[in-house]
């Protein structure tokens, strides 16, 4: 009887370290996330990603709703190409929508926000947003600003 | 002239000893096969090496999590970056202390009560007496608790990390009133499950090894007194954790050197 009372001890704690694993592969990281889920997936063109990677997020209203799958470059229109997928349930996207690449927050990490537009037709599979922005880059920024700056003090 | 002798023996003495457990992990690896003779004797080594530090570990667990929490939010409040705590929680536990903590602990609560009892058990002469009866005394004795060790040790580490990330939860979401979705998007947006939660459990495997054959050896290894099983009960618990700290900074290195 002793000996039984131990296996089943033992049991429950093997099954409690196999629970724990499975809780930090699928509650903690990345595995969960909408790699596995059904979706569709679209293609946006921008002229500057900055520090967009492979998995940032896809967001509307910022709602995470996809993820960056992969990210190429065009050799004859020198564009980057960025792959979105986007996951089933939110398949109610017009065919106008816009992507622009956003920050969160001041250092955050680099994502995708989306803009609904007000067209009737939906994105479907393997189609492209046509209306993109791209990333801010903080130094043609600066430099804007410091030649904007400079013209004016010219004009006066 | 009698410094440099006493330099000398210790030298010889340091090196005898790290051939002799070099010796014994070959006799314990070529013995892990016999271990199905015996599946019985390892069930009960995992619950006296696991499954009993179960509770050590749960605790701690809870508390590493929680005071990770309270510290990360202090210093990530003042970049405005509060809702990556469940990032900082989750990665700090994941990819360090998961896997220190918890074979440090291993090793003072699992490992000195391995080392003391195969010291005790050479000091009354078991060893000696199954020798006697044609029974492997590393076969017997000490290749059970060796895979015990292997098996607990990752789970351990396992259940300490998600023991952690709850209370990183707990003070987060409940004391600090943060954001419960932010806390756990963007912990799952950031931790990848193989560069991150593989390399833990690697790590933890490693860790785990590392401590039972220190422990399995300075009992296997000690003078068969009282002194000399309380003194490889000593060192048991020193050189687990030096070699725990060390391997951890060899393995990080190895494994996060991505920057």
């Amino acid at each position: 009887m002793h000996s039984r009372n131990v296996e089943i001890a033992v049991g429950g704690f093997m099954a409690i370290g196999f629970a724990a694993l499975f809780m930090l592969a699928m509650q903690v990281s990345n595995l969960t996330l909408l790699s596995a889920e059904k979706g569709y997936s679209v293609t946006a063109r921008f002229q500057n990603i900055g520090g967009l990677k492979v998995r940032s997020p896809v967001s509307v209203a910022g709602v995470r709703i996809g993820q960056v799958t992969a990210i190429n470059f065009d050799n004859k229109t020198f564009e980057a190409v960025v792959h979105l997928h986007i996951a089933e349930r939110y398949s109610s996207l017009p065919k106008d929508t816009s992507a622009s690449i956003l920050t969160s927050g001041l250092l955050g990490e680099q994502y995708i926000g989306l803009d609904p537009g007000g067209d009737s037709v939906l994105l479907k599979d393997g189609d492209e947003i046509r209306l993109t922005q791209s990333a801010l880059v903080l130094e043609r920024f600066i430099g804007q600003f410091l030649y904007n700056k400079a013209q004016e003090g010219e004009a006066k | 002239m009698e410094q440099l002798a006493v330099l000398g023996r210790w030298t010889l003495e340091f090196f005898t000893r790290l051939g002799r457990a070099h010796i014994l992990l070959y006799y314990l690896i070529r013995a892990v096969p016999e271990i199905r003779r015996h599946p019985r004797e390892l069930i009960r080594q995992i619950h006296s090496v696991g499954g009993r530090s179960l509770v050590i570990i749960l605790v701690s667990g809870i508390f590493v999590g929680m005071v990770l929490g309270l510290q990360g939010y202090n210093t990530l409040v003042d970049f405005g970056a509060a809702q990556s705590l469940g990032v900082l929680v989750a990665l700090s536990l994941v990819r360090e202390l998961g896997p220190v903590v918890s074979s440090l602990l291993y090793g003072g609560r699992a490992g000195s009560a391995l080392a003391a009892e195969i010291g005790l058990m050479k000091a009354t002469e078991q060893l000696a007496g199954m020798e006697m009866m044609a029974v492997d005394p590393i076969e017997r004795v000490l290749v059970p608790r060796f895979l015990a060790g292997l098996v607990s040790m990752p789970l351990l580490a396992a259940i300490f990390s998600a023991v952690g990330i709850f209370g990183g939860y707990f003070v987060a979401v409940g004391l600090l009133g943060l954001d419960s979705g932010a806390f756990w998007s963007q912990m799952q947006a950031k931790v990848d499950l193989v560069n991150d939660v593989g390399n833990g459990l690697l790590k933890s495997v490693v860790f785990g090894f590392a401590s039972t054959w220190i422990a399995l050896f300075q009992g296997y290894d000690a003078n068969p007194t009282a002194e000399g099983v309380s003194l490889a009960t000593t060192r048991t618990v020193v050189h687990t954790a030096l070699a725990v700290l060390a391997l951890d900074f060899v393995l990080t290195a190895l494994m996060f050197n991505k920057v």
